[in-house]
């Protein structure tokens, strides 16, 4: 039940927020440090999710068959793949790492 | 369609995950609300860093009003398929009426698409089973990297990537699952506020920029 709550609650905040930006004055979103702190906040998160799911295992860290799929994955991107073959690769080198035996 | 697989196995149901992709409709938003829930963390914190991630589409907002001028309801509508896709198609035009064409075009078509795959994608990893077994905690990883890699144009932009993910790693230890990527953004926001004498856009930090052209919104 919570769980519902909470995703009504991220829609709702992200609705509004892109509705922000077609509703209040252009210079307050024009200030460049906001722009910029818009850019920097997407960078880290991403980063922060990136390392997050390929080594926290619950409230421990773990060195586990992910940081295949994240080497793997960046291979992939080096040789510019799409999206969702970057995604598939990540499966594959996970499964194909456990299939030979690794945590 | 990875999403709707990934989503599910992170805990959510069917149901939850397309309600996701119709009502939240942001792929780093949702990609963050069921990455943060995959590690165990708790709703709020996946709530708090979607609502993050969502913030740079305050900033595409802004430029496209200003690019479509929608009026009326038009303006709501607008609102709600403000993603990177229709931004950067639209921002890639330059007559006025193909800019406008392109946003409307991009933001509906892909949210038709995206709806539909994410709900095939559901029902796949439904079908799945135990989604360690395929890997799936790989492709999340992927996924993230994958959204990150076409931001990291500068080194200013890769430095903060590598700050935001050594800060990340060092506080899973110490506090709950989830608020590690909280803690990840309060530092990027101080390296966005602190660093922003040294030039007020750096290479990757503008925000109109395609970041990845296959699937997600």
């Amino acid at each position: 039940m919570t769980l519902w709550f909470w995703i009504i609650v991220a829609a709702v905040v992200a609705f509004f927020t892109k509705l922000l930006g077609y509703l209040i004055p252009r210079r307050l979103l024009k200030n460049p440090r906001v722009v910029r702190i818009a850019g920097t906040l997407t960078i880290g998160l991403l980063a922060a999710l990136t390392a997050a799911n390929t080594f926290a295992s619950g409230q421990h860290l773990a060195a586990d068959s992910r940081i295949g799929a994240l080497v793997a994955a960046a291979i992939a991107l080096l040789f510019r793949a799409p999206f969702l073959v970057v995604v598939v690769v990540g499966a594959l080198a996970a499964a194909g790492l456990r299939l030979l035996g690794f945590p | 369609m990875s999403f709707g697989a990934l989503s599910v196995a992170s805990g959510l149901t069917v149901l939850q995950t397309c309600v996701l992709s119709i009502l939240l409709f942001s792929g780093g938003s949702q990609f963050a609300f069921i990455g943060v829930i995959a590690g165990g963390g708790n709703p709020i914190a996946a709530a708090g860093a979607a609502a993050l991630l969502g913030i740079r589409n305050a900033v595409y907002g802004m430029q496209l009003n200003a690019l479509i001028q929608p009026r009326g309801w038009r303006r709501f509508a607008a609102a709600h398929v403000t993603i990177d896709e229709s931004l950067a198609t639209s921002t890639g035009q330059t007559e006025p009426l193909e800019q406008k064409r392109g946003f409307w075009v991009a933001g509906l078509g892909i949210f038709v698409l995206w709806n539909i795959f994410t709900l095939a994608g559901a029902l796949a990893g439904n079908a799945v089973g135990d989604p360690k077994n395929w890997g799936l905690d790989g492709a999340a990883v992927a996924a993230f990297l994958a959204l990150l890699w076409p931001r990291l144009k500068s080194r200013e932009a890769g430095a903060i990537a590598v700050v935001c993910a050594l800060a990340t790693v060092i506080a899973i230890p110490f506090v709950p699952p989830g608020i590690p990527i909280l803690l990840a953004a309060v530092v990027a926001a101080a390296i966005g506020w602190f660093g922003y004498r040294r030039g007020p856009d750096g290479e990757g930090m503008e925000p109109d920029i395609d970041p990845y052209r296959e699937e997600a919104p």
